[in-house]
């Protein structure tokens, strides 16, 4: 077991908690950069797509696993994201600053958005932000001019100064693009949390009558996660939009909010890593379930069975599954697994049973 | 000028007067209690200086400051800290990321320079991490310090709510029943650390309370209220012996 004599403020603050984890996270994101040398083009992809999922994981987990703020609506930022940057280049616009100017109109648009959605909370809150996301298929349909509606459109290959980049013709330069911006939206989002800011959404997060009382402005905090997941959800968007070539107003919809909503509870909500062991789950499960319904034809010697809505089935009933058995997803699994290990063999069983919670002062409003 | 005061302050929910005409006034430095019957409106009056509740009349005027004309999360800013009568804590974060927010008043930084951290917002948060050491010294939270809250006794919790409203640096701090659900040796514990917060540290303090025997040996002065109204104010020992105190608590007379 590690254990952690701390002699400076520093250590409290720190990026990494000591250098065993700044070296496991080095050779992880080593290995993230060695990989297009490791596995083969279609893998690569799988993996992009994967990476491009976890950016919109992290922008909803902001949202939803640090302030608390359900949201079934992503899918209509991703929208956004995606048409704001194509657009953009469109017009001429360079990668370089049409990419951030996308995050960033997208992220404007989500705070005015939480304006009117602030008074609500939970299940309305999820309701509410769903209108969003059916409302965001006709918009793009009723600005056809712009956007190309129902015909949708082509996403050019990003040009980045010398190189050309594109999804099919360049599929590692295109894996690095994506490779870099995670980086650096991760190493944003912990410093956020890190700071008085991500502090500040934890305490709306768990009791919003005394971030009240401690000097957190309410309204204020939950603009500024809606605009900060909006922002970063955008950037997934238009990431989406390069990867997939092609797309209209029926690319974002609904399922793939109620998707992103189901991957971080997958993964282990409130924390980064659940967005990525969520996104791999959500990311490579398609092509699991065709690989295995291969086998499955094999093994009863006919052709491969087609079942229609198979995926979603089983997404459901892994979702049910982690809702029942770990409400904490992968990444609170595999804080236990790691406690095992660490502390082998003094675990106990109930080590992380949380007790009931206490009688709530009544609820004001 | 008193440091807190209550102006004829009425307060009805429909037809319910929840807190009628009170009026009391809380001098610097000194230790006020409120006490009453169940439903007489302690918790009421402190909702009221938190700004949870608008009053329907009467004016609170706090260091010179009108309170009504703030919103309730720049009451913190001010130097009002509360504790909650059944504790609000951040349940699913640490003791130190609970009394970091407490810090939250004192946040000089935006959240550009926190996405980045700068030198500035590490500066900060070192500032934060000292003043915050400070207060578990005094409060004896060590051992706590990255616990999360969700696995904490009740009695701890208690104390982990006075440390995070004394992390706010306050010049009032207002304890809503701070010895309900304590052991006897809890509720010495926090006789001894009311008493330092006051002489220590200089900071009034305004309490609910209903153990009489916390009270008449912390509290300078009490006001007992029975239905929303002030029925008596003085020492411990002038409340507690008031003829309509006693009746509010036990009775009329047959």
């Amino acid at each position: 077991m590690r254990v952690h004599f701390k002699t400076s403020y520093e250590q409290d603050i720190r990026f990494f908690e000591d250098r065993w984890t700044l070296f496991l996270y080095a050779s992880l994101v080593i290995l993230a950069f060695a990989l297009p040398y490791l596995i083969d083009d279609f893998y690569l992809g799988e993996m992009t797509n994967v990476l491009i999922w976890a950016v919109a994981g992290l922008g909803l987990m902001l949202l939803t696993g640090h302030t608390g703020q359900a949201s079934l609506g992503h899918a209509a930022f991703l929208a956004m994201g995606c048409y704001a940057y194509h657009i953009l280049v469109k017009y001429g616009v360079t990668f370089i600053i049409a990419f951030p100017l996308a995050g960033i109109i997208t992220g404007g648009l989500g705070m005015i958005i939480a304006i009117p959605a602030l008074r609500l909370r939970g299940i309305y809150l999820a309701i509410a932000t769903m209108a969003m996301s059916i409302l965001v298929d006709d918009i793009i349909v009723l600005t056809a001019p712009w956007s190309g509606g129902v015909s949708g459109m082509f996403s050019d290959p990003l040009n980045l100064y010398w190189i050309q980049i594109d999804r099919w013709g360049t599929p590692v330069a295109f894996y690095y693009v994506v490779l870099i911006v995670i980086v650096l939206v991760t190493i944003g989002y912990a410093n956020i949390l890190r700071s008085p800011t991500g502090r500040s959404f934890v305490a709306v997060r768990d009791s919003e009558v005394s971030a009240q009382a401690m000097g957190v402005d309410i309204a204020r905090t939950k603009m500024l996660s809606f605009a900060l997941s909006c922002g970063v959800t955008g950037l997934a968007g238009a990431l989406m939009g390069m990867f997939s070539g092609v797309f209209n107003n029926e690319t974002f919809s609904v399922v793939i909010s109620v998707q992103l909503l189901m991957m971080i509870v997958i993964g282990g909500l409130g924390s980064i890593h659940g967005a990525f062991f969520g996104a791999i789950v959500i990311g490579f499960l398609p092509q699991f379930l065709s690989i295995s319904k291969g086998w499955v034809g094999d093994m009863i010697g006919g052709s491969a069975v087609a079942i229609p809505g198979l995926e979603f089935g089983v997404f459901g009933m892994i979702l049910i599954a982690f809702i029942l058995f770990e409400p904490a997803g992968i990444y609170g699994r595999w804080i236990k697994i790691r406690t095992w290990l660490e502390l082998f063999p003094f675990y106990r069983k109930g080590m992380f049973k949380r007790q009931k919670s206490f009688l709530k002062t009544e609820r004001l409003q | 000028m008193s440091l807190l005061e209550f102006e004829n302050v009425t307060l009805k929910f429909g037809g319910v007067i929840a807190v009628n005409d009170l009026s009391f006034n809380v001098e610097e430095g000194e230790v006020f209690a409120l006490v009453g019957p169940n439903g007489a409106g302690k918790s009421t009056a402190f909702n009221l200086i938190s700004r949870f509740y608008e009053p329907s009349a009467g004016r609170i005027q706090f260091d010179g400051h009108d309170l009504l004309a703030h919103k309730p999360s720049e009451v913190a800013a001010l130097g009002v800290a509360r504790t909650f009568q059944n504790n609000e804590l951040f349940d699913h974060s640490t003791v130190l990321q609970n009394l970091l927010i407490g810090r939250h008043r004192h946040r000089q930084t935006n959240f550009l320079a926190e996405i980045f951290f700068s030198p500035n917002v590490r500066k900060q948060e070192l500032q934060n991490r000292h003043m915050v050491e400070e207060i578990i010294d005094f409060l004896d939270l060590q051992p706590y310090r990255d616990k999360m809250i969700a696995g904490l006794p009740y009695g701890v919790r208690k104390v982990v709510e006075l440390a995070r409203a004394l992390a706010t640096g306050p010049k009032i701090l207002m304890l809503d029943e701070p010895a309900s659900g304590l052991s006897v040796e809890e509720t010495a514990d926090m006789r001894w650390w009311i008493d330092d917060i006051r002489r220590q540290m200089g900071i009034t303090v305004l309490m609910v309370e209903h153990d009489m025997g916390l009270v008449s040996s912390v509290c300078d002065r009490v006001l007992a209220l029975a239905n929303g109204a002030k029925l008596a104010e003085g020492t411990p020992e002038q409340v507690q012996t008031n003829p309509a105190v006693v009746e509010a608590y036990l009775g009329g007379a047959a």
